[in-house]
Order: structure tokens, then sequence, then C-alpha cells
């Protein structure tokens, strides 16, 4: 499942929506969060634009990538759009597989996808004024290794 | 008629949310939009022959050169920055 919000999520709320399904022997979840800092420049806020309609599709496609190469119970995607400050969540990745190594493997592809593949992007506030954050080739070479 | 849409910093850079070009105002490709968008000015060639762009049609994103029928929505964007 999929959302796209501007609220805030319940990581605890989502972890137990994880749960329950007795085939599962592994959950693994991501968060991520507003940094302060970033390139050395302090940030006090950070805006996230998305393209509606496309977002919703190309994250479909990412999880129904992760669910061909490994078995997956439950894929849970939330990404928050809109003004966020440092230290709020912005992201959330749960999976539930049998086994630990799908798990793991599926939540980290399923980030690198998202970070290369869904339309989406950051506008920081910081001192200077603000600015579109660019995208780095660590994380392209991140999403590269699944290729 | 197809929309054009573009987003983050090309929109600001752009000063422009969407495009509507109706029949005979578009190219048959996508290559041939690019140089007649490029064509606005200097802040729409610089968008347009950026190896940075990227292109969705249709939602999807493309890398090679297309066709362009009625209906279709085309969308220019820079490198993707979420998570």
């Amino acid at each position: 499942m999929i959302s796209i919000q501007v609220e805030d999520f319940n990581p605890g709320h989502e972890y137990e929506r994880l749960e329950g399904n007795k085939s599962s022997g592994a959950i693994v979840t991501f968060t991520g969060t507003v940094r302060d800092m970033n390139l050395g420049d302090e940030v006090g806020g950070l805006f996230l634009e998305h393209y509606p309609g496309m977002t919703e599709k190309a994250l479909q496609e990412i999880i129904d990538e992760a669910m061909e190469r490994w078995e997956l119970q439950v894929v849970r995607v939330i990404h928050r759009i809109g003004q966020m400050h440092p230290g709020d969540r912005i992201v959330f990745v749960g999976v539930a597989s049998a086994h630990r190594k799908e798990a793991f493997a599926a939540c980290e592809f399923i980030m690198d996808y998202l970070k290369t593949r869904a339309p989406f992007w950051k506008k920081e506030t910081t001192p200077e004024g603000d600015r579109w954050v660019d995208e780095r080739e660590s994380d392209q070479e991140a999403a590269d290794r699944w290729l | 008629m197809i929309k054009v849409l573009f987003f983050a910093s090309f929109r600001e850079q752009l000063n422009c949310e969407q495009l509507s070009l109706e029949e005979g105002e578009y190219s048959a490709l996508l290559s041939e939009l690019k140089s007649q968008l490029a064509e606005k000015g200097e802040a729409w060639r610089e968008v347009m022959m950026s190896h940075r762009t990227l292109v969705a049609i249709n939602q999807n994103m493309t890398r090679k050169d297309v066709t362009l029928n009625s209906g279709d929505e085309v969308a220019f964007f820079p490198p993707v920055t979420g998570g």
C-alpha cells in the first residue's frame, strides 16, 4: 500500500500493521527524517514537491518489481509532501517477508529505487536562501547495484 | 491537444507550470518538441538541451524519442531527489 500525504505518520502503528501475517518471519522498516545540515549549511526547512499521479505509479512499479524479486507478504510505502522541518519524518518503507535476507534486501531496494525513480523534489531553506537539492551520484550508484 | 508540464526548479526557471498545445502547434516527435520549446528563450534552451533533463510521457519516464499523440501528457523535470 502506498500513501502520499502532507500529514505525519506513526511508525509504531505502521509496524503493527506489518505484523499479524503468520507466514512472515521477518519485518524490516526504514524511516527517513529531515536533517538539520546539508553540504555544510544549516537547513531550517524542507519543501517536498511531487508529480501527482506519476508518483503513485512509479512507486507501484517499484513495489511490483520488489515483489517479483523477493517473496514478500506485505509492503508499505509512505512519503510525505509539503513543508517539513529538521527532525520531521519524510519517508517510511516497511516490508514483511518469510526470511530476514529478503526483507532487508527488499527494503533497501525500494529505498534505492524510490530515491532515483519516484518524481519527488526537495527544496531546502538555508541561511543563504532557498535552494533545490541536487541529485547525488551515490544514490544513483546505490540504485545501479540492483540492475 | 497535448499538455506539457514542468516541475521543481524547471517550473521556476521557466516561470511556467503547464502549456497546452493545440493540434498543429506541436511537433510530431518529442525531439522536435524539445527543439521547438528551446526557441522560446535562453532559459528554455538551457532546460531543453541539458543532459540532466528527464522526460515522462503519460507519466512514464522515457529516454527514447517518441511520436506525440493528441491527449499526451509530456513532463520535463530535473533528476529526482525524494526519500
